[in-house]
This record gives C-alpha cells, structure tokens and sequence, in this order.
C-alpha cells in the first residue's frame, strides 16, 4: 500500500463520522464512545459500539487499527492550525509554501496530517470564508482535532449554506455588503483550513503570541482572532 | 466509470447533472442542475461512490471544486449579489454550460 493509499484509507474513515457524531451533540468526552466509558449510551452510540465490534468480530478492522486512528484524532489540535497561520504571518515564503503544499508546509511544523488533501483558505478585506460539511462532518482531524459540536449539527450543516450571514452574525461575525461571503462546502476528499487576517495592532507580537489569538473557530471562519490584551 | 471522463479548465462554465443515484453518493440536491464555472482542479481520487460499499482501488477519476453565486442556488438568497458558493463535485456530475448565469 502506497503513502498516499495509506492516507486516503484513513481520511475515508472521516466520511463516515457521523456514525458517532452523537457522542458530541450529548456533550460525552470529545472522542468516539468506549465500550468502558462510564456512562449512559445514546441508541446511536450503542449502534456504533456494536457496529465496531462487528467490524472487529468480521476481521475487518483490528482494534489496533482502531486505536492508532483514535490516537492520530488526539494528536490533532486548533494549536496546531493556529502555529501554521503564525508563521505563515510573519513569514511570506512559508506561506506561499503552505498555500501550495499545506501538508508538506505543516511537516516543517513537525505537524503530522494524514489526510489525503488539505486546502488553506485565506480571508482577504475583500472576502470571508466559512467552512461547512453539508454531508456529514468532513473535517481536518489530524491537524485540528475533533470538530466542535456546532459544526456536526444539523442545524449548521444545513443553515451555513442556506443563511450564512445569518449563522456567521450568531457568532458575532456581521460583514459589510461590500465584503463577499464564501461558504466552502467540504463534502468529499479535501479537507479545509481558514487562515485569517492578521489582526492591525500585532506587529510586534513574535509567533507563539500570535498563534494564542488564534482559536478553533478562527480556523473554520466562525470566529476572528482576538486582539492582544 | 467506462469511457475516458470529461476535463474541465479552470474558470469553464458547468452544469451540475441530477443522476438520481441512490447510495453514497456526494453531490447534495441543492446544487443539482445548478449552473457554475471550475473553481480548483483538485486531482483525481477513488470514485466514493464505489468505496463506500467496499470496492477499493478502482480508477481515479477528476474532481473539481465548482463555484456558484448564491443567488443562483436560492432565489430568496438573502445576502448581497457577489456572495458565494464553492463545493467539491466529481467529474460525471458535471456537464458543460453554455455560460454562467444560464440557470433555468
């Protein structure tokens, strides 16, 4: 099996989180229920324990497998996305290289992202952009972690497409009418990431102070960077 | 897929086909028979479509991120007229539109 099979096998494992989404909308630990976690199941997190166990029970999957995906979802983190848009920040030629290649881009960062494709997405004054998996819950796992609740919602699937500027001035986002909104919907094998705009007034900021203004939901377009305190 | 798929540039106008498949398939209703131009030309991958029921390591075929103006999706958009839409659509779904703008 080559790299990129390797890579794809696991990235399609994304498409079918919504088996296990339910863990999220019932605020459990953000990570697919265990047969030991302590605590009352959903009927779609029973299906999704049974389901595992069959997979495992058919030989299909190995609960080594299963653990090591677990773990690469544990890895990921929003620091990890807020470290490339910093450098990127404050360095030009990092980020020409992160807009073309961002996976190669992220290994300079000792960031591992083993999805098959990833895209970075830049915000101008010009142009807003909102990331949305209408289809299920498509999201950069390995680089950012497990999606926040809101965005497996049915709710957001299917509002963020329909009423954008209404769902981004929920999270206290209003952009002028000069500005264009652009919804990315990420529905099949690429992956996304927003880098935003450098906030004025961080000039002399160095790169881990940049990266602590960057939060989660800055990297999906919900959110803008805070500004120094 | 049997023949040789059709390539796309970017910036060609296109037409999201309705091919009434059932399954796995990745093209939500909201952008069937829409009319849009290539955004992005992302490559070819392993059709979803067959993956999903286990048939891996089929033939590659194309996928496109196509954009579309949102007023063209809804016609009670309610954002200003340059507000967008691009979303990732694999070549069989898509035919060749005249021009932008050309929505029945």
């Amino acid at each position: 099996m080559s790299a990129h099979d390797h890579d794809h096998d696991h990235d399609h494992d994304h498409d079918h989180d919504h088996d296990h989404d339910h863990a999220h909308d019932h605020g459990h630990a953000p990570h697919p229920t265990r047969e030991d976690d302590d605590v009352a199941l959903s009927p779609g997190e029973a299906k999704f324990l049974a389901l595992k166990g069959m997979l495992v029970e058919a030989g299909l999957l190995t609960g080594d497998e299963i653990m090591r995906r677990l773990e690469i979802n544990d890895r990921g983190s929003p620091h990890q996305g807020a470290r490339m848009v910093a450098r990127a920040w404050v360095d030009p030629d990092f980020k020409a290289r992160m807009m073309e290649d961002p996976k190669s881009a992220a290994r300079e960062l000792d960031i591992a992202v083993t999805e098959a494709k990833l895209t970075v997405i830049e915000n101008t004054l010009q142009t807003h952009n909102l990331v949305v998996c209408t289809l299920c819950s498509c999201y950069p796992r390995s680089l950012l972690g497990e999606p926040p609740a809101w965005y497996v919602s049915k709710a957001y699937r299917s509002r963020a497409v329909r009423e954008p500027r209404k769902v981004l001035r929920e999270f206290g986002l209003d952009f002028p009418e000069t500005v264009e909104v652009r919804v990315h919907d990420s529905n099949a094998d690429l992956r996304y990431m927003i880098m935003p705009l450098r906030p004025p007034g961080t000039e002399g900021l160095g790169e881990a102070e940049l990266a602590a203004l960057i939060s989660r939901d800055c990297l999906v377009g919900a959110a803008l960077p805070g500004t120094p305190a | 897929m049997s023949a040789e798929p059709a390539r796309y540039a970017c910036g060609a106008p296109v037409r999201i086909r309705d091919l009434d498949k059932p399954g796995h398939v990745r093209t939500p209703f909201y952008v069937r028979n829409k009319t849009g131009v290539i955004e992005q030309v992302c490559g070819d991958f392993e059709n979803p479509e067959e993956r999903a029921y286990g048939r891996v390591g089929g033939a590659r075929i194309p996928l496109y991120r196509v954009r579309f103006l949102q007023r063209d999706l809804w016609e009670d958009y309610a954002g200003p007229p340059q507000d967008t839409l691009v979303i990732e659509i694999y070549s069989h779904w898509l035919q060749p539109a005249s021009g932008t703008g050309d929505v029945p």
